[in-house]
């Protein structure tokens, strides 16, 4: 497999077992202009996922086989693609069991068309982002390369999925800014309404242990009793 | 008042079975006590007195015999019969002198003689005219007094005559002292009280100790109970001690068990039918959403359908979305019933998410041409699960908007130390005082043949006031015919603390401008 070109139209692997669900996704997908492929099985998802090389993967959280949660942290130890979870049981531990494994967003069965294509292209979108007017930014001593999408402490260059990158960026645009769940929400997940706030803390916390030196004490992400979240005073590297 | 009621010995009465025991046994006590007391001093004082008044008698009686065979022997030609007796008299009071035992006092009709000192009205009347004749002797108890300075003291008249030849009889009397036998008799009174109080006493404490021990077991077996109350069902009790008690402690060991038993079997029950609501959670879903996404590839195209193809997607469109809420609605209602349902607890500022529910249905409500005002104090920051305050909210102030007939309809949100209150009050149908305890059941309807404009499932009041109650918050309807209604909810600042009260009342304060207009 070589590099694909970027205009080329998006892929998107879909780890799901029930066939009749994932055939519908496949239509959809296909109406709505993205290549899809689908994968029925957890213990070939991480080898469909290699072979195939997505642009973003749909996964149920219930699989035969190896689980979604265990398919979703093995992606993500070798890669920082947006991991979109499919689930039914939106309210159980199983999903912050999943945001916790890494993926970036989830959505609850049963979902609509459009809900589903919404999250899909705010995840893609939110990959290629280019940016902007400001190229470089310091939160904490941390200091964030908007245009390269990096992150270093000093010399050493911290590895953020493109979510976690945004996550920290939105944080890190207004210093000194409480951000409220629901405006995070808005800004990195781009829910025009407000959703489930547990999206907003798992990634925190995941954010917290790459970029805190003390993810106990967090210095970069402080929070903000009754509010949410806002940028740690910036300091010397 | 009450505290003093509480105190009252009544009250003890009522509540401590010692004190019923120890009060019940020292009453019983006195009253044998008093008996046998009385009896025994009764029964002690005859027999001393009886013994004296014997002793006293022979020694009276002896004396006069001497007297008697002297004065019948004397030469009266020698000495004169007064001579004579005076002598006899003498010795008889030296005699009674001698250790203190008895006064003499013969009454000659000239004088009194005898023992110096001693008062004539020492003998009683009686006595003295019962001597007259016969050579009996009489007996009766008396006061002995003194014409001198010595107190008087309680004594014993023994009497008799003596004949004097050629004379009338002079009748003679023994006074005998009982102060010493009355003394006795005050030790001995003194004992018995002693012995009684002594006995009473014991007595107390022993029936309180008897009556604590057998409490014993029974305040174990209590406390046993209100263990397994408190959910500790491993604990039994020590079957020791008597039959009755070590009965007691297998009976109640025994209903542990059972109460054990039947509460693992709930729980598993519960555990299945968690796992069953889980489970069809799962299976539905997951074809319900391919069903959905079939539906909407259909909808998307029913423009090339022909016209039953076309509405028929539609239809089934929208029924899907009608399926899907009562699916969601009962799976949360079966999660609240199978105790599954969590908290995900924040601390949230409910005057701005009041704010935003509202907003977000201010295009649903301008529809009906309602309007929607917020009445919301600045910051009511309280540690809530957002979601569920969001469905609770969304729930109300849709029903106020379909309920309220394009009128205005307030929300209010206020807080205090303790809670957050936030009340939507809509000027619609309203519903009947005896209706208000209904709208939280589920799938009831005010009127079942009033259009169903939003839908709705018939569930959504009962999740919301399960919401409210799994906070520890409140969830209250009031509602009357024509003057629209009012939903609280107040949920407590603190997670987990008890609601003492709400900051905004249940029955809406506009009520009288409401009630003055509908009455002109």
């Amino acid at each position: 497999m070589s590099e694909v070109p970027r205009n080329s139209s998006p892929r998107i692997l879909v780890v799901d077992d029930d066939e009749a669900l994932s055939e519908m996704l496949h239509i959809v997908l296909g109406s709505e202009g993205f290549d899809a492929r689908l994968c029925h099985t957890g213990d070939a998802a991480v080898a469909a996922f290699r072979d195939y090389r997505p642009d973003l993967v749909l996964l149920d959280l219930m699989l035969p086989g190896r689980d979604g949660v265990d398919v979703c942290r093995e992606i993500r130890a070798e890669s920082g693609v947006p991991i979109v979870m499919l689930t039914a049981k939106s309210d159980t531990i199983d999903v912050v069991d999943g945001l916790a494994a890494g993926a970036d967003d989830y959505v609850a069965k049963p979902f609509k068309t459009q809900e589903l294509i919404a999250r899909i292209k705010t995840r893609l979108r939110r990959h290629v982002e280019p940016d902007s007017d400001v190229d470089s930014l310091r939160i904490g001593d941390l200091v964030i390369r908007v245009n390269e999408h990096t992150v270093r402490r000093g010399e050493s260059e911290i590895t953020l999925t493109p979510l976690e990158f945004d996550l920290l960026l939105a944080l890190a645009r207004r210093p000194r800014q409480a951000f409220t769940r629901e405006v995070l929400l808005e800004e990195v997940w781009g829910y025009r309404h407000a959703s489930d706030t547990r999206l907003v803390n798992v990634h925190v916390q995941r954010l917290r242990s790459k970029i805190e030196q003390d993810p106990e004490k967090p210095e970069i992400i402080v929070t903000v009793r009754g509010v949410g979240y806002r940028a740690g005073e910036s300091k010397p590297a | 008042m009450k505290g003093w009621a509480r105190f009252a010995p009544f009250q003890l009465w009522a509540r401590s079975l010692p004190f019923r025991v120890v009060l019940s046994t020292l009453a019983a006590a006195v009253v044998i006590l008093v008996a046998t007391g009385w009896f025994l001093m009764d029964q002690s004082s005859r027999g001393i007195l009886a013994g004296k008044t014997q002793a006293s008698v022979a020694e009276a009686s002896s004396v006069v015999s001497t007297m008697r065979r002297d004065l019948s022997t004397t030469d009266l030609r020698t000495t004169s019969a007064s001579e004579r007796i005076s002598r006899l008299v003498r010795e008889a009071a030296n005699r009674g002198q001698v250790g203190n035992q008895y006064f003499v006092v013969v009454e000659t009709p000239i004088s009194q003689i005898g023992t110096a000192g001693v008062a004539a009205d020492s003998i009683p009347e009686s006595i003295r005219s019962a001597v007259g004749t016969g050579d009996g002797l009489w007996s009766t108890p008396t006061m002995i007094r003194f014409t001198d300075s010595r107190v008087e003291e309680p004594g014993l008249v023994v009497a008799a005559s003596l004949d004097v030849p050629g004379q009338a009889p002079y009748p003679i009397f023994f006074l005998f002292s009982t102060a010493q036998e009355r003394q006795t008799l005050a030790v001995v009174q003194q004992a018995a009280l002693a012995t009684g109080v002594f006995l009473l006493a014991g007595l107390t404490i022993t029936v309180y100790l008897t009556s604590l021990q057998v409490l014993r077991p029974v305040r174990l077996a209590r406390l046993a109970a209100e263990r397994l109350a408190a959910g500790h069902l491993d604990d039994r009790m020590a079957v020791v001690g008597t039959e009755d008690l070590a009965g007691l402690a297998r009976s109640m060991n025994h209903m542990a068990e059972e109460l054990d038993k039947k509460i693992t079997q709930l729980q598993n029950l519960s555990l299945v039918q968690q796992r069953f609501v889980s489970d069809v959670s799962h299976e539905l879903r997951t074809p319900l959403t391919t069903i959905r996404m079939a539906a909407e590839v259909l909808h998307a195209h029913r423009a090339a359908f022909d016209p039953a193809s076309g509405r028929s997607s539609e239809l089934l469109s929208a029924e899907l979305d009608r399926f899907e809420e009562l699916l969601t609605d009962l799976l949360e209602i079966s999660r609240f019933d199978a105790g599954a349902a969590q908290l995900a607890i924040d601390d949230v500022d409910l005057a701005a998410l009041t704010g935003e529910e509202v907003d977000a249905l201010r295009h649903f409500a301008e529809q009906s041409g309602t309007v929607m005002v917020l009445d919301a104090d600045v910051r009511c920051v309280a540690e809530v699960d957002s979601r569920r305050i969001r469905r609770i909210l969304r729930n109300l102030i849709t029903n106020a908007i379909e309920h309220g007939e394009g009128r205005p309809i307030t929300v209010h949100v206020r807080g205090d130390d303790q809670g957050v209150a936030i009340a939507v009050r809509d000027h619609g149908v309203g519903f009947s005082a005896a209706e208000a305890g209904q709208v939280f059941n589920r799938f009831w309807r005010a009127d079942p043949s009033r259009g169903r404009r939003v839908g709705g499932t018939g569930l959504g009041l009962s999740i919301a006031l399960e919401d409210a109650r799994l906070h520890g918050g409140w969830l209250t309807a009031w509602g009357r015919p024509g003057l629209g209604a009012q939903f609280r909810l107040t949920v407590p600042r603190r997670a987990g603390e008890t609601l003492h009260g709400s900051p905004w009342p249940v029955v809406p304060p506009d009520l009288k401008e409401v009630t003055k207009l509908a009455l002109k």
